[in-house]
Parts: structure tokens; C-alpha cells; sequence
């Protein structure tokens, strides 16, 4: 194994582990102010919502990213199992793309 | 805890993972099969996915690599691209309070986009939820998916075409989306903070790189939810 490669792993470890170690630290046992714990029941909508868009329209083809995330909409608010959206989801968004 | 009850919650948290590791598989491949053919060795590719385990960055370091990029500065890059994962972090500790801080420094290692997702949204029952063994099989089932993917595409580099990955990626997204549509339908506030979220996640990704945009319009997006907190449905 190269030197240098592993040198460039190692310090990618490091740096990607202590962001997710560090807010472990900040929670302890004593809980956190009331205001705190409803931001962070926030948390996770607003990042979704950050990770899904724009992201899902700009690959190669973003109608086929678009068909997709409509399919994964509809199925999503039927409460089906989400390996069922996903592979519906696919499904939709390579038909898209083969055909458009 | 009994042996049971704890292997029971070992391979709930499993099952909840699969649509993870189902994700991951695709993009692993594709991942492997890049940097091989890109001049990691197999060795070096597996080690890269299962100590850094974080796909957008990995794929950037292998490009970088390819360019002749020196090593301090993929290293830096990465880990303002992995920071976002610090909001994510605070959320999934928020979640395992009960747990010791060593089990957590353990579990803190898995949290990625996707696990963090299902570890805070997915309803697995009060029973199991937000206990470590749960997370554990969470975070291993998807653990198993990404570095198992990674050698399948790098061993198979020859053969299997990266653009694979490409195409699949559509996947997570549905998950992300089929994750939070059943609390939209729920909470007026849960659609409001996420519809928010990606406005300003559109904005902002116009102005800054992804990685940021993302951190930022989590952080704002979380913080205007609580001024219509009092009109929780």
C-alpha cells in the first residue's frame, strides 16, 4: 500500500470522525434546556428538506430526478415500506430517462 | 437487560437499516470501481470506506487524488464537506441521552445522512427506539452495505461501469423523501420546516458550496420551526 494514500485516509478519519464525536460531548445525562430539545426535534425535517432539494434535480437528468421524487412523494404519504418507495422511485426515474 | 430482549433490538435496529444499506450498495460499487480504476488498490479502497465512511467526500477525495491534489488539502476539503455531519450528530446524541458516552463515541462514528435520518424519524416502537443496541444495528446494517459495496466495485473494476451510481442515487432520495412524508401529512409545522429548508437550501447552494448550504439551512430552517411552535398539530 502506498504511503502517502494511506496518510490521506487516515487524516480523512480523523477529521470526519471528531465532528460527528464532538456534540456528544455537550449532551450529557442533565438533558438540555427546553428550547434546545425543541430545535433539535427540528432538526431532521429541516435537514431532509436541505437534502432532498435542490440536490435531487441536479443530476444528469432532472426530469428523471423529478419523476422519481413525485413518485417517492405520493408513495411516501401512503406510509408504504420505504424499500418499496425507493424501488418504485428507481424504477420511475430510469423509465423517465430511457424514454425522455 | 435480558439476552434476548437485547438481540431483538439488535436485529430490529437491522431491519430498519436495510433500506440504507439497499441504498448504499449501488453507490459503494460505483465508488469502488472509481477509485480502483482511478489507481487505489483494492486495499486502499476498502480501508477508505470503512474509516471514513462518508460517500460524497470519499468520491471527492478519489477525483482529487486523480488530479494530483496534494494530501493536506483533500484532507481539509473533507472535512468542511463532513461537517454538516456535526448538526446531524447533535441531533442522534440528543437521542441516545440515555446511553453512556462511550457507546455513543462508538455509535457517533456511523452517523451519515441516511442512518441519522432513520435514526431520529423512523418509528421502530417506543420500546426500541433510542436505545444503543438498536443503533447499533442500524448504524452495522449500514456499515455492512458500504464497505461490502465498496469491494464488490473495486474488485469487479474491470467490468462494471461507474455510471451505475449515478443513476441510483434517485434511491436515497427516495428514502429521504418516503422518511418524511408521513410527518408532513402529520404536522402542519413539520411541512413548513421542511418546505423552508428547501428554499433556502436552493438559495443559499447558489452562493456557497453544498456542503454549507445544507449546514446553514438545517440551522435556520430548525430555528424559524420554533416560532410556530405553538400551533403543533
Amino acid at each position: 500500500m502506498n504511503t502517502t494514500v494511506i496518510g490521506i485516509i487516515v487524516g480523512m478519519a480523523a477529521v470526519t470522525y471528531i465532528p460527528r464525536l464532538l456534540p456528544g460531548l455537550l449532551f450529557t445525562r442533565s438533558g438540555v434546556p427546553e428550547w434546545v430539545e425543541k430545535w433539535l426535534q427540528n432538526v431532521p425535517y429541516a435537514a431532509l428538506g436541505a437534502l432532498i432539494f435542490p440536490g435531487i434535480i441536479q443530476g444528469e437528468k432532472p426530469i428523471a430526478g423529478m419523476a422519481g421524487g413525485l413518485t417517492a412523494v405520493v408513495l411516501g404519504l401512503l406510509e408504504l415500506h420505504l424499500v418499496l418507495v425507493m424501488a418504485l422511485a428507481i424504477f420511475v426515474a430510469f423509465t423517465v430517462s430511457y424514454f425522455l | 437487560m435480558h439476552e434476548k430482549h437485547i438481540l431483538r433490538q439488535f436485529l430490529t435496529g437491522a431491519r430498519t437499516g436495510l433500506p440504507v444499506a439497499v441504498g448504499y450498495v449501488p453507490i459503494a460499487v460505483a465508488f469502488g470501481t472509481l477509485a480502483t480504476r482511478a489507481s487505489l488498490s483494492p486495499q486502499e479502497t476498502v480501508l477508505m470506506s470503512a474509516l471514513v465512511f462518508a460517500g460524497a467526500s470519499q468520491f471527492m477525495a478519489v477525483s482529487m487524488i486523480l488530479s494530483g491534489v496534494g494530501g493536506l488539502q483533500i484532507v481539509i476539503a473533507t472535512l468542511f464537506i463532513n461537517l454538516r455531519h456535526f448538526v446531524m450528530s447533535m441531533a442522534v446524541h440528543h437521542s441516545l441521552q440515555k446511553t453512556s458516552l462511550a457507546w455513543r463515541g462508538l455509535l457517533s462514528f456511523g452517523v451519515t445522512d441516511e442512518t441519522f435520518a432513520l435514526l431520529t424519524l423512523q418509528d421502530a416502537g417506543e420500546q426500541t427506539r433510542h436505545t444503543h443496541v438498536f443503533a447499533a444495528g442500524l448504524i452495522g446494517m449500514a456499515y455492512m452495505g458500504w464497505v461490502a459495496g465498496t469491494a464488490i466495485g473495486s474488485l469487479g473494476a474491470q467490468v462494471i461501469p461507474p455510471a451505475i451510481g449515478d443513476a441510483m442515487t434517485i434511491g436515497l432520495y427516495a428514502m429521504f423523501i418516503g422518511l418524511l412524508m408521513p410527518h408532513v401529512r402529520r404536522s402542519r409545522r413539520i411541512a413548513f420546516i421542511a418546505v423552508v429548508s428547501m428554499i433556502l437550501n436552493t438559495a443559499l447552494s447558489a452562493v456557497m458550496s453544498a456542503g454549507w448550504a445544507i449546514v446553514l439551512s438545517t440551522v435556520l430552517g430548525a430555528s424559524l420551526g420554533l416560532l410556530g411552535g405553538a400551533s403543533e398539530a
